[in-house]
């Protein structure tokens, strides 16, 4: 009698309070905001079936098995007099539960190879683009047949320090924007080779459902075909140094019409890009495309005045570096210095570019250091 | 005749001196009890300071944006935090327990090698000293992720790298002698008529994890003296330009890391094993499928590394070898959970506080290991890979599952340990607080994974604001309560109630028939195995 | 009963687990060797073989399908010679012999050596990728403003799974001037 007593009720509510739950905690997840994208391509979406059944299935099985701990809790208590039974063993029992979750494990396997089989489908590819990884930002290079067609730009976060520093308020897409978007055109296979420039870094856009890691000296191959058209945002995902939340992916899918007209223009920039490597220019020339790099690059660490922030980022006016041989200025840019904030440059800018920032360095502020600095003079310090 | 009545009275004359005093006692000692208690203090000490580090981590991760760390010391947090956890706190803590049951619970009088025991004990404090005084080192300590992959740990890493691969090398000496005396003890030592079919499954769970460890300690050895030739000597294990190739560090490292986190798990399961019969007065459900479960899992822990690998780009074949191997090792831990709850069923059981920390890792255990099945299916894994999906999944198991095994088993063998009672109160308080903050804690990091938070991240975007908010405040709610657990114990030693010898009604095995608290010497005579205390 | 000497025992088991210590320790640095091996036959890190020797008798070019060569150069670590393909991607029959050329400039004032470290996918037609002449077989040695055209040929076998259309071949050219004094002491 004393066992009984409020046992019933006691027995319902708890069973209902797991059901529940159960259900709220499927319902969480299920909820859009709380739950994986489902992207906006068809392995994205696969993917996201695929995640949803398996995580039905764990759901399924959690509540029978806690729920049958649960009541077991509550009912074979020694509190509410319940004598504890003797058997210890069932060869049925053990071989039940050892074959019953292996079949559902080879049914789960099935979908799941399937959709593996379809991301490894290689080949048959519209174009291909190169993602390399560097510390901490990604270069995208559009391989074409025809080589001098081929161009590369770098991407990088584009958030500014003020924001993360909490000096100002963050915008609305903080730590996911970058200077240059990666674009590809939509309803196209894209050949994704990724691969890094010194330690291995993690090309990921969550809504094409797609990551790769970047290996240095390797290859990896990725595709993806976008049915919608958007700005899509993902991260860098292997830990790769001191900046490695502040690398993040932005692609931008396009009509396939914009995006052959955009590619067009690249083309022929890159063209003129490259015969200025080959040219001569004036002072007037250097001055104003120098001043332009100065304020992307260099302004933040060395500010508008030249005067930089001592000492860790150093004063460029009246510099010895600066007033000094232009050689020793160009290798400074273009290797920068190990074990502080200056980068080495000379990846990130090409020769008609450091050109131009030196030659601005080297002008201004006060500093006169009577020399033109051309894109052949920074060649015959670096490759590119 | 008269030469063996000598020979007894002598040893009794040794027991009435008992330990030595003061500071040489800790240093010089060879006593199984005394040094499985200095691995326990050490491991809680460990688990401060990693607690510590995780509570700057989480501080820094309560609000977007940098607040109070620079990335680069950000790093180093997580590193350490991960490497003291693993090798500081949860290693040492199943081998302190493990020195102090094993000789008691198969009748032996101490360890096998009782002087090598104390070595493998004292590298320890060595070597963490060396690790964590790298933090103050010029260049920083290791930033590299507790996982180190090349050659952002060759390359790149900072000049203290050398001291951080020294330190490896020492705990895993440490750990391979500890093993070999672990399985010496056990292979030689057990009393008469007990086979191994008839051992307590905390023994066998530690025969288990001691191959285990002496399998793959050498070669995280092997992985590190690589990466030291890389650095110093000028060879291209990991290094593309010279001909080598940074995968192959990482599969040399989770041949060994994949066997590594079922080296944390193992004694887990034997805990458990001991502590759900003992509150449900009921012999454990299925002994023989606990053994071969046990050995199917350390069998199938050697097949499945490369899952923590899938986007490195290895071949579909690879792939999909690894995804069912992976799925195939939630069979056998299947049937370890629902042994238990078998065991459960039908008993008659009472709710103290080890009970609660038992029935809370089959619960969140196995919460964990769901989140494990949903991390084998290859194409998912794409998009949780790194993210605080996998942040959330091992800690699972690493917190509610490991850690609160330990504290379960700490409460448990308390009074067997100091002879007193813990104040059952504030351990159940200790318990609702740990549950309470742990889940605040690890559970939104699934949302926040899933919604695309990369891991080993200082600063993110602003949609993973209010998890993190949550998972921070939880942080210090778990924390903190372990500064309970501290006050618990100390009071307890110091002036709990005097603890019987079978402290607890339903407690089996040959440790509860020795006097609480034990003899410094004890089982100088083999028991007799009873059917009462053996388990078949 | 007194707990007997168990000493032969404890020794005996110690020796057999020390041995195992061992044996993993060699089984770690045999881990090296294996691994190159296993990528050689699966085509894991997309590092293709060495020479390969090609018998016009017997290879003839599968006329019924083309498959298209994506080449892709780069300089890593700093390296500052310039370094690109004379064409972006070309397209060949299976069986085919194909020569393309390379260009490396050193545009500094000093020598300088380089080693170009080839990647392939997929990882399918590795093992299917036969250069029977590469640059990357050897290390380059560049006087200061020297250009030089570098050949490259390769035949792709017949039997390349029909479903690779597509081959992705790429250089990672590195700076090992430092080891150029042994190179000139073992003679080239």
């Amino acid at each position: 009698m004393a066992e009984n007593c409020g046992m019933d009720g006691m027995k319902q509510k708890i069973g209902f309070t797991v059901a529940l739950l159960g259900l709220l905690a499927a319902g969480l997840v299920s909820a859009d905001e709380l739950n994986m994208p489902r992207g906006v391509t068809d392995i994205s979406q696969q993917v996201y079936s695929l995640h949803m059944i398996i995580f039905w299935v764990c759901v399924v099985i959690g509540t029978a098995v806690f729920g049958v701990m649960f009541y077991s809790i509550i009912r074979h208590r020694r509190s509410a007099g319940y004598e504890a039974a003797q058997f210890h063993e069932s060869t049925t029992i053990e071989l039940l539960w050892t074959v019953v979750p292996t079949l559902i494990l080879i049914a789960m396997a099935v979908p799941a190879t399937q959709v593996l089989i379809a991301m490894y489908d290689t080949g048959g590819e519209d174009m291909t683009i190169e993602v390399r990884g560097y510390q901490w930002k990604w270069q995208y290079k559009y391989l074409d047949d025809d080589y001098n067609n081929t161009f590369s730009f770098f991407s990088s976060l584009s958030t500014p320090q003020d924001q993360i520093h909490n000096k100002s308020v963050k915008g609305e897409h903080y730590l996911l924007e970058v200077d240059n978007r990666l674009r590809i055109p939509m309803n196209r296979k894209v050949r994704f080779l990724v691969t890094a420039e010194d330690v291995i870094h993690s090309w990921w856009v969550p809504d094409f459902g797609i990551k790769r890691d970047a290996v240095p000296g390797m290859l990896n191959e990725l595709w993806t075909i976008v049915d919608e058209p958007g700005i899509y945002r993902g991260q860098c995902a292997e830990l790769c140094g001191k900046d490695h939340g502040f690398m993040p992916v932005v692609v931008e899918v396009m009509e396939e019409s914009a995006f052959d007209a955009w590619y067009a223009e690249a083309v022929v920039n890159e063209a003129k890009r490259r015969e200025n490597l080959s040219k001569t220019f004036t002072h007037e020339e250097l001055m104003a495309s120098g001043e332009q790099i100065y304020g992307t690059f260099c302004v933040s660490c060395h500010q508008a005045n030249g005067k930089g922030l001592p000492p860790v980022f150093p004063s460029l006016v009246g510099s010895p570096l600066i007033l000094g041989p232009v050689d020793e200025h160009i290798k400074l840019v273009i290797n920068g210095v190990s074990g502080t904030a200056m980068q080495a440059f000379g990846k990130q800018l090409d020769a008609a570019q450091l050109g131009a920032v030196v030659h601005y360095e080297r002008h201004s502020w006060g500093n006169n250091a009577q020399d033109l600095t051309q894109p052949r003079d920074v060649l015959a310090l670096s490759g590119q | 005749m008269s030469e063996a009545i000598h020979a007894d009275h002598q040893i009794e004359h040794h027991d009435e001196h008992g330990p030595a005093k003061g500071l040489s006692r800790w240093l010089f000692t060879t006593n199984h009890k005394d040094i499985g208690t200095l691995y326990l203090w050490f491991s809680f000490t460990m688990f401060l300071v990693g607690g510590v580090m995780a509570l700057i981590i989480r501080t820094e991760l309560f609000q977007p944006g940098l607040q109070f760390l620079a990335p680069e010391f950000f790093n180093q947090m997580t590193t350490n935090h991960g490497l003291v956890m693993v090798f500081g706190a949860i290693m040492p803590a199943f081998v302190g327990l493990a020195n102090w049951l094993i000789p008691m619970q198969i009748g032996a009088p101490d360890m096998a090698l009782p002087r090598m025991n104390n070595l493998s004990f004292w590298i320890l404090p060595f070597a963490f000293s060396m690790m964590i005084s790298t933090l103050f080192m010029e260049g920083g300590g290791p930033n590299f992720g507790w996982t180190f992959y090349a050659p952002l740990s060759t390359t790149y890493a900072p000049p203290s790298v050398t001291f951080f691969i020294f330190a490896v090398h020492m705990m895993g000496a440490s750990s391979i002698m500890g093993s070999i005396n672990i399985i010496a003890t056990i292979l030689n030592m057990r009393t008469p008529g007990m086979t191994l079919m008839k051992m307590p499954m905390f023994v066998w769970t530690w025969l288990i994890t001691a191959y285990l460890l002496i399998a793959v300690m050498p070669v995280l050895a092997g992985a590190v003296t690589m990466m030291l030739f890389d650095i110093h000597f000028g060879t291209s294990f990991f290094n593309a330009a010279g001909g080598g190739d940074p995968v192959l560090f990482q599969h040399i490292f989770w041949f060994f890391g994949h066997p590594e986190v079922y080296i944390m798990i193992l004694p887990a399961f034997g805990i458990i094993s001991h502590i759900i019969p003992a509150f449900a007065r009921k012999t454990l459900f299925g002994y023989d499928s606990m053994v071969y479960a046990l050995a199917s899992i350390a069998f199938l822990s050697f097949i499945v590394w490369a899952h923590h690998m899938f986007t490195v780009g290895m071949p579909l074949a690879g792939q999909l070898f690894f995804m069912y191997t992976t799925m195939l090792i939630s069979v056998p831990t299947g049937v370890k959970v629902f042994n238990w709850v078998a065991t459960m069923w039908r008993g008659s059981m009472t709710f103290e506080t080890p009970m609660l920390f038992a029935i809370a890792f089959v619960v969140l255990f196995t919460v964990g290991g769901f989140s494990g099945l949903m991390l084998a299916i290859t194409p998912v894994d794409y998009q949780y890979h790194d993210t605080y999906f996998v942040v959330a999944h091992f800690h699972y198991v690493l917190v509610p599952g490991a850690l609160f095994s330990i504290i379960a088993a700490v409460y448990y063998w308390f009074p067997k340990f100091t002879g007193r009672m813990y104040n059952e109160g504030l351990g159940k308080l200790h318990f609702w607080l740990s549950f309470i903050g742990v889940n605040i804690t690890f559970f939104p990091q699934h949302f926040s994974g899933l919604a695309g938070m990369p891991r080993r991240i200082p600063d993110y975007a602003l949609q993973f604001a209010d998890f993190n908010m949550v998972s921070s405040i939880g942080a210090f709610i778990f924390g903190f309560s372990q500064v309970l657990f501290l006050y618990v114990l100390i009071h307890g030693i110091r002036s709990g109630q005097p603890a019987a010898a079978r402290a607890w009604s339903g407690a089996r095995g040959l440790e509860w028939t020795l006097p609480s608290p034990v003899p410094y010497h004890s089982f100088t005579e083999a028991p007799a195995l009873t059917e009462e205390e053996a388990h078949s | 009963m007194k707990q007997p000497p168990r000493q032969p025992e404890i020794r005996r088991t110690v020796k057999q687990l020390s041995l195992i210590v061992v044996g993993m320790c060699f089984f770690v640095a045999a881990l090296v060797p294996l691994y190159d091996v296993f990528c050689e036959v699966t085509g894991l890190n997309g590092k293709t073989a060495g020479p390969y020797t090609y018998d016009p008798a017997v290879t003839t070019p599968d006329t019924s399908r083309l498959v298209k060569v994506n080449f892709i150069t780069n300089t890593n670590a700093g390296m500052p010679w310039e370094f690109w393909p004379e064409k972006g991607a070309v397209r060949v029959h299976p069986g085919q012999l194909k020569e393309v050329t390379f260009y490396v400039k050193n545009n500094t004032d000093r020598v300088m050596m380089g080693q170009a470290v080839p990647s392939l996918v997929p990882a399918a037609a590795v093992a299917y990728f036969h250069k029977t002449e590469c640059f990357c077989f050897n290390q380059q040695v560049l006087q200061p403003g020297q250009e030089l055209a570098m050949p490259m040929r390769f035949i792709i076998g017949r039997e390349l799974p029909r479903n690779v259309q597509s081959i992705n071949l790429s250089y990672a050219l590195f700076d090992v001037t430092n080891a150029m004094g042994d190179v000139a002491a073992s003679g080239g």
